[in-house]
């Protein structure tokens, strides 16, 4: 009940501050199962494309947070979990090298148990494949984890989405957000092809993610 | 029928105002309506005259959008008018930043222009401090902001960061909170009417850029400034001036100026918000874009408000402080 009201609440606010605006290219907001992988800039992108989506998408679709930062006080660690049923994921140190994060290496914990486990409920889940936030326009290089993840539930859909202007709202360190009008937008939705290689899959994930930018 | 509207007390002539604007909004829509709906079934004209049409309807649309608020606004007094009025200066300024690059360095300014500077703006509006309602953006708030700036120490595209950020306080806080200051404005003999005076600008302003507007579509006139605007030109600018000012001289009845008066504000407020469309237009051309809505068609209702208040931020204060200094009101 409680919880309901602050989403409520945090939705109101959201799109009073960016208009929360999703805009739909590629494919209709259509309650199948899906992974939507987004670019990252800022922690507010988790918020953003949650009040993006319809409502009836809403309570099927769970956002990927960083345990680190969502997590980290008991407000926080609420509302992730009551309010947008998130899924928590540890974070690796950034890696130099990208495929040191791979699912197949040993390790004692898989960081991608939990959102496989999210899947094989028939959540939908939204990732951040880069990772960490980027800093610049441009996305950073993909991580291995769509790629596993797509292998390992080839029947869920994988649409890519841009989220836009985010970083303005709310830049690293500042507390209070900015009024700025931000969208998200979400594309056609793309596979592994057959034979695929996971490098040139995450390459094409991440070009779809791009290319979302300027339509 | 004269008579008898005079012999109505103030609140009921603006509920009576309000009847016959809205039984001329549905009249007009219906008409168009049907007219879209035989178009679609049984098309007789070509498609410039097709796109014609979309285009009444969607300034149709504006008309009703700006009736309807109006219509709240009076029903439920003026602090309420106040607060809305404040709204669509938030909305407006959101518009004006997103379409504006800031950077991180602007954060702190944009915080202050967006969570002080506006609503202390329209508080000061609603409790009708005039002397300093008319000078906190101009004086204090020019000074505060670049200090702001200043302080988050990041020097690159300082003046034109800030120039972007005060131009947008300027025309979308200032200029807007003058609208409702007119409901403050007090004329002997003119209790409780304040409402026809709201209306009475923003009626006699949206009649000049719709007429201006028609006009330069008619016409083949070569555009006076195209880089800026391709339709714009002196001969469709006067004529609209000259057609929104008769027209707001025969309102005069619901004002508290004589039909002279009447006339003279309403040249001063048609040029100023023409004139006003117009710089809002060079703003837009210089980003490179043709309205203030986000790329493409939004769904969150917000999209392209600036370019349907901005002639009416500009003709506001220029209106206001007119009316003011001549009838000491």
């Amino acid at each position: 009940m409680l919880a309901k009201l602050v989403g409520w609440l945090l939705l109101g606010v959201v799109r009073l501050l960016t208009g929360a605006q999703a805009r739909w290219y590629g494919c209709p907001p259509k309650a199948e199962q899906r992974i939507y992988f987004a670019n990252h800039q800022s922690h507010a992108d988790l918020v953003m494309i949650w009040a993006a989506l319809p409502e009836e998408l809403r309570s099927i679709t769970r956002p990927i947070a960083a345990r680190d930062y969502w997590a980290n006080t008991p407000v926080k660690r609420w509302i992730t979990t009551e309010v947008f049923n998130a899924v928590y994921v540890e974070r690796q140190a950034p890696a130099s090298d990208p495929s040191a994060a791979a699912p197949d290496e040993a390790r004692a914990v898989d960081p991608l148990a939990p959102l496989v486990e999210a899947l094989r409920s028939g959540d939908s889940i939204i990732i951040f494949p880069e990772g960490t936030r980027g800093h610049t326009g441009e996305p950073q290089k993909f991580k291995s984890g769509l790629y596993a993840l797509a292998t390992q539930f080839p029947e869920v859909v994988l649409v890519p989405a841009w989220i836009d202007n985010v970083q303005r709202v709310m830049p690293k360190g500042e507390i209070v957000p900015v009024p700025i009008l931000c969208s998200v937008t979400f594309g056609a939705p793309i596979r592994v092809e057959a034979g695929e290689e996971r490098r040139p899959f995450l390459d094409r994930a991440r070009a779809a993610v791009i290319a979302l930018r300027d339509v | 029928m004269n008579q008898f509207l005079r012999s109505l007390s103030p609140t009921q002539q603006v509920a009576a105002l309000f009847l016959i604007v809205f039984g001329v909004l549905v009249i007009v829509s219906t008409a168009a309506f049907f007219l879209s709906f035989r178009e679609r079934r049984n098309p007789v004209h070509d498609a410039t005259w097709q796109a014609e049409l979309a285009h009444f309807r969607k300034l149709l649309g504006t008309t009703w959008f700006m009736a309807v608020i109006f219509w709240i606004g009076w029903a439920l007094g003026e602090t309420v008018a106040t607060v809305l009025f404040a709204l669509i200066a938030f909305f407006a300024l959101r518009e004006f930043i997103t379409l504006s690059p800031t950077r991180r360095g602007d954060h702190r300014s944009l915080i202050l222009a967006f969570f002080v500077v506006l609503p202390v703006q329209f508080w000061l509006v609603a409790t009708a401090r005039f002397d300093l309602f008319t000078v906190f953006i101009p004086v204090y708030v020019f000074l505060a902001i670049p200090v702001a700036s200043a302080l988050a120490d990041d020097p690159s595209h300082f003046l034109e960061r800030n120039a972007k950020l005060q131009w947008g306080i300027m025309v979308c806080v200032y200029g807007m909170s003058h609208v409702p200051a007119l409901l403050l404005l007090s004329f002997p003999g003119y209790e409780g009417k304040s409402a026809f005076l709201v209306f009475f600008l923003v009626f006699v302003v949206q009649t000049s850029v719709l007429v201006q507007h028609l006009i330069s579509r008619r016409s083949q006139r070569a555009p006076f400034a195209p880089n800026v605007s391709r339709s714009f030109n002196w001969t469709s600018w006067g004529i609209g001036i000259a057609v929104a000012s008769l027209v707001g001289a025969l309102f005069s009845f619901i004002t508290p100026f004589r039909f002279g008066q009447a006339l003279a504000v309403s040249v001063i407020a048609c040029i100023a918000g023409s004139m006003g469309h117009l710089v809002m237009k060079a703003l837009k051309r210089d980003r490179g874009i043709p309205n203030w809505g986000q790329k493409g068609v939004g769904v969150t209702g917000a999209n392209g408000l600036l370019d349907r208040v901005d002639a009416l931020c500009f003709a506001a204060p220029i209106f206001f402080h007119s009316v003011r200094w001549y009838f000491g009101a």
